[in-house]
């Protein structure tokens, strides 16, 4: 080999080692980690024997995972749908200001999505807070009485989240104000033009457009609140009565918990596939539209 | 085509009123904070009658908050720069640099994508705890090192940098580190303020790993810590609330400072074009 195709292989390995070494060490090793120890009885820490499908047995065997497995359903359809209907809602009001009163509105609505989520379930803990909790006079004047809502197996889940929804909303919102800009103005011109009404504008102009950010919403959406975790954990521990108990949760659980590596691992790798499997699918939809 | 109607203003007002609802949890923490213990609990003031800073005091010097900006300053900054830096490089030979299994390596890169990093926390654990590192920085820092995203956003700018200038520069005699960090870097100056932010914004508002890596409160990142700080001393709202906006400051100001940015590496990540 000349000496320029060997420096230019130096310059390969030296760019492309860092990203590599650690993608390999800290993130593929532990998705192949995660399926071997699955198939063991490990311990967090330390050796396990091979118990083959023991573990995943064990879960089909387990209540705790169906609840999961439910919760993590419920949760999904209480904020997927909703999230993506608010934010394309939201984003049309948004998108017909003007200046800084827009940029102003559009910082009161993404504000929440940036703060880290201990902070979130801080500020709706008072803010729900059954004695003193603002949000109390609104929840008395329906129910006509007070509610520790996060203590309340009904009342629980569809809460954690209606705070999800306000913390993430402002992600959504801002992929639909893009989409909604990327509409040209004289469409609507042309349609006023033609004496449309402001419902006939959205039905034939805004909503076949905005369908394919639509689309993507619905999905990023739906891969990312299958993964909930934190806001649980941190409003309600899984409470009451294991009414939000999620399947990340007990992964927690089992792994960090119970000291059962392997079974944690089992339910790791039950989550991952569901995830990988939306993902495809996601991909695939988003293949089919850019055709 | 300004339509001043009744129902413009009608709607203009309800987009105000929606939008003020939706952050009036936000001031409400706020104000909150701002009021003496007793008060929080005994009467509904939208407005405090005096402003009171105590409850800043206790976060500030009777709790390890200074102890969990220091973790979470020097995790996340960490963080920030190693992704950065070793995603930046990669980024440039996926890009300019014709090699054997370019094409595979970039695919393993997208397919990556789809792994969610929550599921990985048991073997990443474990893995943490091989090297010793529970319970301190590298451990903190290690696992969120690799976010593919970043690769991608970078090689679709290097992309489109003319092909014109990387030849230029090579028969001035450049190698292909001063190509990337002298001229492809600086050209893509506004990406990579993007990308560090909304990376440090991220980093610092990352909570599973932390708490899991962490369980001495010495090691506590402050999204970790605060939730401690209820558990210890009871509940006290207006204590809580100035331990969560302070939690929340450095972000917050790194959004209000940089909107653009933050929108822009958003919009990126997710496929749409900003």
């Amino acid at each position: 080999m000349t000496s320029k195709g060997r420096s230019k292989r130096l310059t390969v390995i030296l760019m492309i080692a860092p990203f590599v070494i650690t993608y390999l060490t800290v993130f593929a090793y532990p998705v192949y980690n995660m399926f071997a120890l699955s198939f063991t009885n490990a311990p967090l820490i330390g050796d396990g024997q091979w118990v083959g499908f023991d573990n995943y047995i064990r879960l089909l065997n387990q209540k705790l995972f169906y609840t999961s497995v439910w919760n993590t359903g419920y949760f999904v359809v209480l904020t997927v749908a909703p999230n993506t209907l608010i934010g394309l809602g939201l984003a049309l009001m948004v998108v017909r200001l003007r200046g800084w009163l827009q940029s102003l509105v559009l910082v009161l609505f993404f504000l929440p999505y940036i703060l880290p989520v201990s902070v979130v379930t801080q500020i709706w803990q008072w803010v729900l807070d059954q004695q003193f909790g603002i949000a109390q006079y609104a929840i008395e004047f329906f129910t006509g009485k007070r509610i520790s809502v996060f203590r309340d197996p009904l009342w629980a889940m569809p809460m954690v989240a209606l705070v999800t929804v306000w913390w993430t909303n402002g992600f959504n919102l801002l992929l639909f104000i893009a989409g909604l800009r990327n509409i040209p103005a004289d469409y609507y011109e042309a349609a006023t033009l033609d004496g449309a009404t402001r419902w006939q504008c959205f039905r034939r102009i805004t909503w076949p457009l905005i369908w394919p950010v639509t689309a993507l919403v619905l999905t990023l959406q739906l891969i990312l609140q299958l993964k909930i975790f934190d806001q649980v954990y941190l409003m309600t521990e899984g409470g009451p009565f294991n009414s939000t108990y999620v399947l990340l949760q007990l992964v927690y659980r089992e792994a960090f918990r119970l000291n059962h590596g392997g079974l944690g691992s089992a339910v790791a790798v039950f989550l991952f596939l569901i995830i990988v499997s939306v993902s495809v699918l996601q991909y695939q939809l988003l293949r089919v539209r850019e055709r | 085509m300004q339509r001043k109607s009744i129902g413009n203003i009608l709607l203009l007002v309800l987009t105000l009123c929606v939008a003020c609802m939706w952050a009036f949890p936000i001031y409400w923490a706020v104000i909150t904070s701002v009021k003496p213990e007793q008060e929080v609990v005994t009467k509904t003031t939208f407005f405090p009658d005096v402003f009171n800073f105590s409850a800043y005091y206790f976060a500030l010097f009777e709790t390890k908050l200074a102890t969990w900006y220091v973790n979470s300053i020097v995790t996340s900054i960490a963080v920030t720069v190693v992704v950065i830096l070793i995603s930046v490089m990669c980024a440039y030979a996926l890009s300019q640099i014709v090699f054997a299994g370019r094409k595979l390596l970039y695919g393993i890169i997208l397919a990556s994508f789809m792994v969610p990093s929550q599921a990985l926390v048991v073997s990443q654990f474990v893995l943490m705890h091989r090297f010793g590192l529970i319970n301190t920085w590298g451990g903190i820092i290690l696992p969120q090192l690799i976010i593919p995203v970043v690769v991608i956003v970078y090689k679709q700018f290097f992309d489109s940098v003319p092909k014109e200038l990387r030849e230029a520069a090579k028969l001035d005699g450049c190698g292909d580190f001063q190509i990337l960090f002298r001229l492809y870097l600086p050209l893509n100056w506004g990406i990579t303020t993007a990308l560090a932010i909304i990376t440090y914004i991220m980093a610092w508002n990352a909570f599973l790993w932390p708490f899991l890596v962490t369980s001495s409160e010495e090691m506590m990142t402050v999204t970790v810590g605060i939730t401690q700080v209820g558990d210890a001393f009871g509940v006290k709202y207006a204590r809580d609330m100035a331990v969560a906006i302070l939690a929340a400051m450095p972000v917050a100001v790194a959004y209000l400072l940089f909107q653009k940015r933050v929108t822009q590496a958003l919009m990126l990540s997710s496929g749409i074009k900003g």
